[in-house]
């Protein structure tokens, strides 16, 4: 039987055999398992993956050296706020206090969450930034670090709450009633009998609108040629002021 | 001179003589990757609140910040979804990202039925579609639950993001392969938590470890009415949604 096989298959089927053989030898014999076992492979990922670099120190870091304002915030609604949300990445900061963690001053940045938007959750804190007091920068009246809405005096709001309300939204919230207004206290026992002051004339505004005023964060108007038959407030409502109501 | 013949008898015994030279070999054994910290021992999840997201999206940016993704909004590992439920029933979902600082002008609010967000990352699936079908075996699921890319293996063949079902990956266009969220791992082995958890400003990300009962994660799942993306593919993800509706998909 084996010697009908004619000789030179016969050599062909040795080498073919010595081949494979060959092959798997090499495969699980000579090569070593890390070459062919992923596990190496993972490993390294893993490796590389782990030694990238943190750009967010993390919630609790800040507070070693900023007690004051972890104090501040860890008080305030803002209290579940990491630092970092607003101030940006700050492990470089941590390596080397030189390097400052950005501050948004801007509108625009509290706007990202603070702006209305249907899709947003009820009871999420919500303006419109084009009637909330607009072109003031949101630290003005609210401090980032604890922020409260802005309040008229009890005292005036308890009856006016319609003019506190709109009147904290407006370029005047930081104005207190009792800047524009004086009460006689007998108009807080009977109301209708002694009624408040109110400014009686341009002058009364020109006292920070005024060119030459020296307040600063107030817009100028020369008060010689802007409307000088009208009293301001034919105009413009004190309690919501300029801008708002002509883009309104 | 050596004939052939000789050549070849004497070069077979390199075969199995080399297998011996095998054993000296040094294997690779690598130190784990962080003192003290053992993956079996951790199996890392995420939780989101869909009540609490407010769709800001500095999520999306502190992601971007950490891991190096491109500040294109095409390429993103994690990013937010708007979903608009009108009356008539039809849904329209968008990226948030892509429209930032525009809020609320497109539609009225009277033919709006509910609309909310829905932040998305991947969601490290216990069966990771996009690791079966990796040709050179580039992507692999940790021990501690976290699928993760070999960038120097990937060969940038685009199969694993046509396979991802929740289209939580992308190329790279710097390193040309793919890329997706890694649950910030260099953060979570060190005890950190992943960067869009740490700034979201309503906690509306809850990382943790789902082998331990003590946190927030477990929690989460214990007290919210839980949901996963696409449970009908059996992929298991990892994320969890809290009172997720059903039209998210």
């Amino acid at each position: 039987m084996l010697k009908k096989i004619p000789e030179q298959i016969k050599r062909l089927a040795i080498v073919i055999a010595s081949l494979i053989a060959a092959v798997i030898t090499v495969r699980y014999v000579v090569l070593p398992s890390s070459l062919i076992d992923m596990q190496f492979h993972h490993r390294s990922t893993v490796e590389r993956e782990v030694a990238k670099n943190i750009a967010f120190a993390g919630a609790t870091v800040c507070g070693t050296c900023h007690v004051d304002q972890m104090a501040k915030k860890s008080k305030g609604y803002h209290k579940n706020v990491n630092c970092e949300t607003c101030h940006g990445a700050a492990q470089t900061h941590i390596e080397n206090p030189a390097n400052k963690p950005s501050a948004p001053r801007g509108r625009e940045f509290c706007a990202f969450c603070h702006a209305y938007d249907p899709s947003r959750p009820t009871g999420f804190p919500q303006i419109n930034p084009v009637v909330h007091n607009p072109l003031k920068p949101c630290t003005t009246c609210h401090s980032p670090h604890d922020p409260v809405p802005t309040e008229a005096p009890r005292e005036c709001s308890a009856c006016h709450a319609q003019i506190a309300n709109i009147k904290s939204a407006s370029p005047h919230a930081l104005i207190g009633c009792t800047t524009c207004h004086t009460a006689p206290a007998q108009h807080k026992i009977s109301p209708r009998s002694v009624a408040p002051t109110k400014p009686e004339s341009r002058e009364f505004c020109a006292k920070c609108h005024a060119k030459e005023a020296n307040r600063k964060d107030a817009p100028k108007i020369d008060f010689a040629s802007h409307g000088e038959r009208f009293l301001c407030w034919e105009c413009h409502y004190p309690h919501l002021p300029e801008r708002s109501a002509t883009k309104r | 001179m050596i004939d052939r013949r000789k050549f070849l008898k004497k070069a077979i015994w390199f075969i199995p003589a080399a297998g011996l030279f095998r054993h000296f070999v040094k294997e690779g054994h690598a130190k784990p990757a962080t003192e003290g910290y053992d993956p079996a021992n951790h199996l890392y999840g995420m939780g989101i609140d869909i009540d609490k997201c407010i769709g800001c999206g500095r999520c999306v940016e502190a992601c971007k910040t950490e891991n190096n993704v491109p500040k294109e909004p095409f390429f993103t590992r994690t990013w937010v979804e708007r979903y608009t439920i009108k009356k008539d029933g039809s849904v329209e979902v968008e990226n948030i990202e892509s429209r930032k600082g525009k809020v609320g002008e497109k539609t009225t609010e009277a033919d709006v039925l509910r609309s909310f967000f829905v932040p998305k990352l991947c969601n490290q699936c216990e069966h990771p579609p996009c690791v079966q079908v990796c040709p050179v075996n580039a992507t692999f699921s940790t021990e501690d639950g976290v699928v993760l890319v070999d960038s120097k293996r990937c060969i940038g063949c685009r199969y694993c993001i046509q396979a991802c079902p929740y289209g939580a990956r992308y190329l790279h266009p710097e390193t040309r392969t793919a890329d997706k969220c890694t649950f910030c791992y260099h953060r979570i082995v060190k005890g950190l938590l992943p960067a869009c958890v740490e700034v979201c400003p309503t906690q509306a990300r809850i990382f943790g470890d789902l082998r331990s009962m003590a946190s927030r994660l477990v929690r989460f799942k214990r007290t919210k009415r839980i949901h996963v993306l696409k449970a009908h593919l059996n992929t298991e993800p990892k994320v969890y949604y809290g009172n997720l509706d059903g039209e998210v998909r």
